[in-house]
Order: structure tokens, then sequence, then C-alpha cells
């Protein structure tokens, strides 16, 4: 039987990240696994809901969780790590607390569903989908340092995802598909997230130190599992660069582009295209049919 | 786990004098900070704290010792950036990222000026967003920080090449609009409602 999940993309996934959107799409119907977009979903709030509201940021992702059940659905994948924290979050404080979840009810004015899975799409690849058997391109010279970021493992008692310091779930997933990746210390380091509006300055620190170790490791690109990492790492990288003196050109995926070019989908349809810092060379230089 | 942190403020006498910001802190969070002993793991792992003015740890001692001042009108609440490495390490699992967000809230809610104003624009300007259109418009966003912020030039030309690159909408969807309108102004009522009990 075909896996189905109800799909929740999330804001980014539908404009700053969108080649996370497409690619996601590419790699789930190559494998054969069903993905519903929720018809009428709303922002989780993100940083802005959390920092100024504990109640906005807790209705605002039931709202979701709620189009889900009516779905019939009774597993969300997110793969935007800032949306999979935040439902995951209002999931775990309303189990623990039952004062806010009476809160969150009544600003609904519905029963909060007590059985929806908020699932990570590397949760889904890894669920024992015969992902190897759908390869056809080798990837021999990439060599990639998995970046997970700060909310896909943190806090692990809500996310309960991987090993929080040293997660490994991205690693084995491109490992399986022959794509080689490095050890390194900056996995779930922070790139300063939606500081880069505010304090762009921190940012550049943040993002040169993880840039500067993944070039260390021997890495030629870098693969990430969030859109706001992705903005930090690709777009910034050019300021990076002028603000460091530095030269990196360092190609950065995400973790589902990677797999869509090692089942043979053409990099166009993986969003490639939009990438600030360009593939192509790297890619040309590393393929092998 | 928060239920049991409010008993143990209220059945241990060293802690009973407790300041008040520490309370409002509880109510706002759940987090009884009264149970750091100063390990210093929060400041040691922080990112940002080279730029705070305060540390997290010195920061929860303060929030200790009701130095409201100190505390509502530092950086450093404004400057997290919620990347939670301080709340997975706390040996003593107090959640140090939602403290943060407690004494914002804090803040707002006793009319302090925020420390770093653009931050607070941002919030306000992304939330503005979010109630009218449902989800983000980046576009919409961005203006609306500039208009809040007057920095008109700043990113100009990283937006101009997202535009190109098709990373920026140029419209809105506005499928959920009503939805989030009525979300905000409910949560605002039961927020108040709460408040006066």
């Amino acid at each position: 039987m075909a896996a189905k999940y109800a799909y929740y993309p999330g804001c980014s996934l539908h404009s700053t990240g969108s080649e996370y959107d497409v690619s996601f799409r590419a790699v789930c119907e190559k494998l054969g696994i069903q993905i519903d977009e929720i018809k009428g979903w709303v922002c989780c709030g993100t940083s802005p809901a959390h920092c100024t509201s504990r109640l906005l940021s807790l209705a605002l992702p039931y709202e979701n969780l709620l189009l889900v059940e009516r779905m019939g659905a009774t597993d969300v994948v997110a793969p935007c790590a800032s949306c999979f924290s935040r439902l995951k979050t209002a999931v775990h404080e309303a189990a623990e607390d039952p004062d806010i979840a009476g809160q969150i009810r009544e600003v609904l004015d519905a029963p909060l569903p007590e059985s929806v899975n908020v699932l990570s799409p590397l949760e889904i690849f890894n669920d024992g989908t015969p992902i190897a058997e759908a390869v056809t391109k080798q990837w021999p010279g990439l060599k990639v340092v998995c970046y997970y970021g700060c909310l896909l493992t943190r806090p692990s008692k809500v996310m309960q995802f991987d090993e929080c310091e040293y997660p490994m779930a991205m690693d084995e997933l491109l490992a399986s598909l022959g794509i080689a990746t490095l050890d390194w210390s900056y996995k779930t380091d922070c790139c300063g997230g939606a500081l880069a509006v505010t304090r762009t300055d921190v940012v550049l620190k943040l993002t040169h130190d993880i840039l500067e170790e993944a070039v260390a490791v021997g890495a030629n690109a870098i693969a990430v599992a969030c859109p706001l990492c992705h903005v930090n790492l690709d777009t910034r990288q050019t300021e990076v660069e002028q603000e460091y003196g530095t030269q990196y050109g360092l190609p950065v995926f995400y973790f589902t582009q990677l797999m869509g070019l090692a089942f043979g989908i053409p990099p166009a349809k993986l969003g490639l295209q939009k990438h600030f810092v360009s593939a192509d060379a790297l890619l040309s230089g590393v393929r092998e049919d | 786990m928060e239920k049991e942190a409010g008993k143990m403020i209220q059945s241990c006498p060293t802690t009973q004098a407790q300041s008040q910001l520490a309370e409002a802190v509880l109510r706002e969070s759940g987090q009884n900070v009264n149970l750091c002993y100063q390990c210093r793991k929060c400041a040691a792992g922080c990112p940002i704290s080279y730029v705070m003015d305060y540390k997290p740890a010195q920061l929860i001692h303060a929030i200790r010792l009701g130095m409201d001042d100190l505390v509502l009108n530092s950086k450093t609440v404004w400057l997290c950036a919620s990347c939670e490495t301080c709340t997975t390490r706390c040996p003593q699992e107090v959640d140090v990222a939602k403290v943060m967000d407690a004494v914002k809230i804090t803040a707002l809610r006793r009319g302090v000026k925020p420390a770093i104003p653009q931050v607070a624009s941002f919030y306000n300007a992304a939330l503005a967003n979010i109630k009218k259109c449902g989800r983000m418009y980046e576009l919409g966003m961005i203006v609306g920080f500039k208009l809040r912020t007057f920095e008109f030039f700043k990113d100009v030309g990283l937006g101009m090449k997202m535009f190109r690159k098709g990373k920026l909408r140029m419209v809105p969807s506005l499928g959920g609009a009503l939805t989030t309108l009525r979300i905000f102004r409910r949560v605002k009522n039961v927020e108040k409602k709460n408040r006066n009990a």
C-alpha cells in the first residue's frame, strides 16, 4: 500500500524556499508517496508569534492540525524545520498543560485533535521506503556536510527527533543513495535564523563560521532541511564572502534536491536554477552516468 | 511538569520570597527560574551571547533578584534567535528560550520600549501580515518592516535578486485570511479575560 500523508508546506515553501517544495513533491512522486496539501492552511506563526503571545503561537498550529483531522488524515508532513517545530511544540504543550489546551479550544471553538502525528520528510523517507531502488545516477565526487540547524532536533524533549547534538538521519539517507557525507562539528549550530532581517551582522558571523568549517573538512556542498538555513547560507553567501574577504562558492542543496539528482530527475525540475550559488560547475564535474 | 514547578515555588521556603518578575515569568511561561544554579551551560552554548549585554545565565539571575529595569531593558531577550540550545542543555530543565519569550511579552505588556526596536518592528510587521493575509506574504511584510524602521535601502539588492529568481510572490494568497483574523481576535479576547480573572 502506498504511503499517504497530509502535506503542510508552510509559507516559505510557497516563496523563498519554493525549491524545497518542488523537489519534495518530485521525490515523493518518484517514490510513490502520496502527499495531499492541506486546503486553507494558515501560517504557523513562527518566531513572531511565540515571542509575543504563547496562546497565538499554539492556536495557529492547532488550526492546521484541525484541518488535517478534517481531511481524515492522521499523519502530516512538514518539511520546513520551523513549521515542524511549531506544530510539534503545540501538540507537546497542549498535552502537558490542560489550562493552555482549554484556551486553545476556546480560541478555535473546537475539540483539539488527539491523534495527529507531525512528521519531517526525513522521517517518512527513513521509514522503510525502498529508496535505494529508485537510484539511477551516481554522483561520486560529491562530498556533502549535512546541516540540520536548530529546530529539527531541539528541544529534544519536544522534537524527539534523532540525537539532538549529533543527528545522523540526513547523513544516513544520503549515504543510502550513494552520496558521500562528511563528519563535522556544525551540524546543529545556529545560522541566526530570522535575525538576518534585523541584525544581519550576527547572521553573517554565524554563517561564516558554518561555511568555514564546511570547507575545512573538505566539503564541496552543504545539504539542508530548513528554508531559513538555506536563505542564510545560500542567498547571503556572497555577502559573507565580501564581509570576511573569503571565497567559498559552496552550493547549498535541500536534501530533497540531492535525492532527486540521485533519482535522475532533471535539475530544472528540482529548482536548482533558483539558487544564488550555482551548482552547475560542481555537478558537471562530479557526475557519472 | 509546569504545574510541579509552580507547586515547588509555594512549598520551598527559600523561594517563597521570590521576585514579582520571577512570578510574572512563571505565569507567562510555566518556567521556574529559581531552579537555576548558575552552571552557565546556557551562556556557554548560546551562539548569540557574544552580542548580548547580559548572558542568559546573568539574565536569569537578574530575574530572580527582581531587577526589573535591567531585565526588561536588556538587549539579550530581543537578540535571542530561539535556537533552543540553552533549553536543550539546561540540567535543571529550565526552558531558557521560553523565559526569553516571557520577558519580551512582559516588557511589551508593561509598555517598555524594546532595547532592539528593529526586532520588535519585525515581529509587528510579520504578525500584521499573517493576520491580514493568512500566510506570510514576504514582499508585504518587508514593506511593512521598512515603514516601521525607515531602513528603506537595506537588502534592496538582495530582494531584487530573489525576485528575479522567482523566490518572492507578487501577490499574497489570501486563502486563510478570514481564519487568521478570527484567531487573532479571539486570542486577544481570551488573553484579556484571563488577565482580568
